[in-house]
């Protein structure tokens, strides 16, 4: 079950976030429930002039990878610096990329991450770019060198699932590099359909922080998605669009064709 | 010009006062329930839906609201407040307003901190622990006007990761300068949309010119500032009419400049030096309704509650729809580093230290944010 982005092997394929937890603490407790390897936070909550900053110190020790976002930039230019940053500050040259200059749905800009991709890829990073589900934009991010693609299954913390299957269905096919179903996903079960459909992994902030109870949240989380993937490489059973009668309607032909052989 | 090019100022004109003050009483529960279930089935409310939120009609359907409203603000927000706090630079005006304590007709000593000041202000500033900063001026554009900013400004944004501003509106231009400088929003309150109301209580200086000062989130649009405060000041006339504006403001704002985040905060009345009865008053249980209401009305909204309000309405009222309070705020200049109370702006009701309100925060289920923006952001001219 285990997979590679660019030099990280992982043997969970749930990815989490740092924000919105009421307190460190329970961040920590249902990172740790959820068994994810890799944690997204937000250059912009880190208080870097601090040593014991609230949300870096207890994901250090807790030992799991951190891959720092850019959330907050508004154009490439902001990104790329944000990236530096987080290199210089965190010692990791993994960046997940985040451009979203639209502060209502936090909508990707497509064309201010194929840029800040580009430079970041040049400089060394390895860059896991957050966009819409554009499958033409993911075949574009991979050629300038991007190691994984993070097409969105619903507008971030909507919670509504994968409203946009069809678009990841082609995604997925297409892809050379790993695909991560990020935001939108609200419940396990989308998780399970992110993984049933092929992606190598998911990444939920909001539905495991704002739940009732986070670690018990977690939890599901890690089980869903290793159900769907699970599901995913035993291979599903086909759908049929037609109906199999017990009764076919046409199976007298069998019998009238037999009569007049006879 | 087009529809979507005219300005809110033409909007404005299309809406009456005393009409939409009338539609209110007209609400009945038949619209609340319709709002409340469009809110619920994730469609997005219209204008007509905010009104029935704050009409009287809604009063009954106050817990409802409350569940919902913190339904969404935990969804966009999750369980944080964001905390800041204001440094007052100045308390000199050029304006008569009835309303406020730093009118130019109140006899208080007046206070610019110099540069020195300024920097005993940051330090003590800091020593509380805050790392976003609202700079409140006063409106005296010749004494604390671009050349004061020119100076205090690069000296604030050395120490602070995001800094708002609460100045008198400026230029298209001098946003633009303030913006390059490093100032990561501006609020600018239009105090009431009531042009009447407006002219009764701006009685001298340059606050008086109603028009100038209502289009300034669009000067600030222009720009492409980073965030934009706008609000009314709850009491000057009917409440709700105004805090209807306000909504309508957002909207057209929102449509014509896509790019800005933007806040409302909802100052009452409070007693100050040469106090004025509001007008209209709004009860705590309105304040909650209207809380929810913006929150329904606009799920991404910033709603900020400041030390106006006391610390057991704060403490209860954060998980409704707030999103950032301020904590300690000294309204005087100067009021970190030495206190002068004789100063001050008005008087605040939270005189919690820092710490406190943290712990509050903390509490009540949520992590007090003290960090929340990248330095490099919003700056057009990164190094």
């Amino acid at each position: 079950m285990v997979f590679t982005i660019a030099d990280k092997t992982f043997s969970s394929r749930l990815f989490s976030g740092t924000g919105k937890f009421a307190d460190p603490s329970l961040m920590t407790d249902a990172i740790l429930a959820s068994g994810t390897e890799l944690v997204t936070m937000a250059m912009k909550r880190v208080d870097l002039n601090k040593s014991d900053d609230d949300i870096l110190s207890p994901l250090v020790k807790a030992g799991v990878h951190l891959l720092p976002n850019t959330s907050g930039a508004c154009t490439a230019e902001e990104a790329v610096f944000a990236a530096r940053l987080a290199r210089e500050a965190l010692g990791t040259h993994w960046v997940k990329l985040e451009i979203h200059p639209d502060p209502k749905y936090l909508m990707p800009d497509p064309i201010e991450t194929l840029k800040a991709a580009e430079q970041l890829v040049k400089e060394g990073f390895v860059v896991l770019p957050y966009v819409h589900a554009d499958p033409v934009l993911c075949k574009r991010l991979e050629l300038v060198g991007c190691q994984a693609v993070m097409p969105l299954g619903a507008p971030i913390g909507s919670n509504k699932g994968l409203k946009t299957r069809d678009f990841l269905e082609i995604i997925i096919e297409q892809a050379n590099v790993p695909v991560i179903v990020d935001a939108g996903i609200g419940a396990p079960s989308h998780a399970a359909e992110a993984m049933e459909l092929g992606a190598d992994a998911v990444l939920v902030n909001t539905a495991i922080a704002v739940s009732a109870q986070p670690v018990v949240m977690a939890k599901a989380f890690k089980q869903a998605v290793e159900a769907g993937r699970m599901a995913y490489e035993a291979g599903l059973a086909a759908t049929s669009v037609h109906a199999n009668a017990s009764s076919p309607l046409t199976a007298f032909l069998d019998e009238i064709e037999s009569v007049s052989v006879d | 010009m087009t529809g979507s090019e005219a300005s809110f100022a033409q909007h404005l004109s299309g809406y009456h006062w005393d009409d939409i003050k009338l539609s209110f009483g007209a609400k009945t529960a038949a619209d609340v329930e319709r709002a409340l279930s469009r809110s619920a089935n994730q469609t997005r409310l219209d204008l007509n839906d905010f009104m029935a939120l704050i009409s009287p009609a809604a009063e009954p359907y106050l817990e409802q609201m409350a569940q919902r409203s913190l339904q969404l603000t935990q969804q966009r927000f999750g369980k944080t407040i964001q905390l800041y706090v204001p440094l007052y630079l100045s308390n000199l005006c050029s304006n008569i307003c009835t309303y406020c304590g730093f009118s130019m007709h109140n006899a208080i000593r007046r206070k610019t901190l110099d540069m020195v000041e300024l920097d005993a202000e940051i330090a003590a500033i800091k020593q509380l622990g805050f790392d976003h900063i609202l700079l409140v001026t006063g409106e005296s554009e010749r004494k604390v006007g671009m050349e004061y900013f020119r100076q205090a400004v690069p000296k604030i944004r050395e120490n602070f990761s995001h800094v708002s501003m609460e100045v008198q509106p400026l230029s298209t231009q001098e946003y633009q300068e303030l913006k390059d400088m490093g100032v990561d929003s501006i609020l600018v309150y239009q105090e009431t949309y009531s042009r009447q109301t407006y002219a009764e209580h701006h009685l001298k200086g340059k606050k008086n010119d109603f028009d100038w000062r209502l289009a300034t989130p669009e000067r600030l649009g222009q720009v492409g500032m980073n965030k934009v405060g706008i609000g009314a000041l709850i009491g000057l006339d009917d409440w709700r009419v105004d805090c209807f504006m306000v909504a309508a403001h957002l909207q057209y704002l929102e449509k014509r400049f896509w790019q800005t985040r933007y806040s409302i905060s909802f100052p009452r009345l409070r007693p100050c030096t040469g106090g004025l009865e509001p007008k209209s008053v709004m009860t705590d249980r309105q304040l909650v309704q209207l809380i929810c209401a913006y929150r329904m009305f606009n799920p991404e909204l910033e709603l900020s509650l400041s030390t106006r309000e006391s610390a057991a309405f704060r403490d209860h009222a954060l998980p409704l729809g707030i999103t950032s309070m301020s904590a300690y705020s000294r309204t005087q200049p100067g009021g970190y580093a030495e206190a002068e109370p004789a100063l001050e702006q008005f008087s605040i009701s939270d005189e919690r230290h820092p710490k406190y309100v943290a712990q509050a925060i903390v509490e009540r289920g949520y992590q007090p944010v003290w960090t929340d923006w990248q330095p490099a952001y919003g700056r057009s001219a990164i190094e």
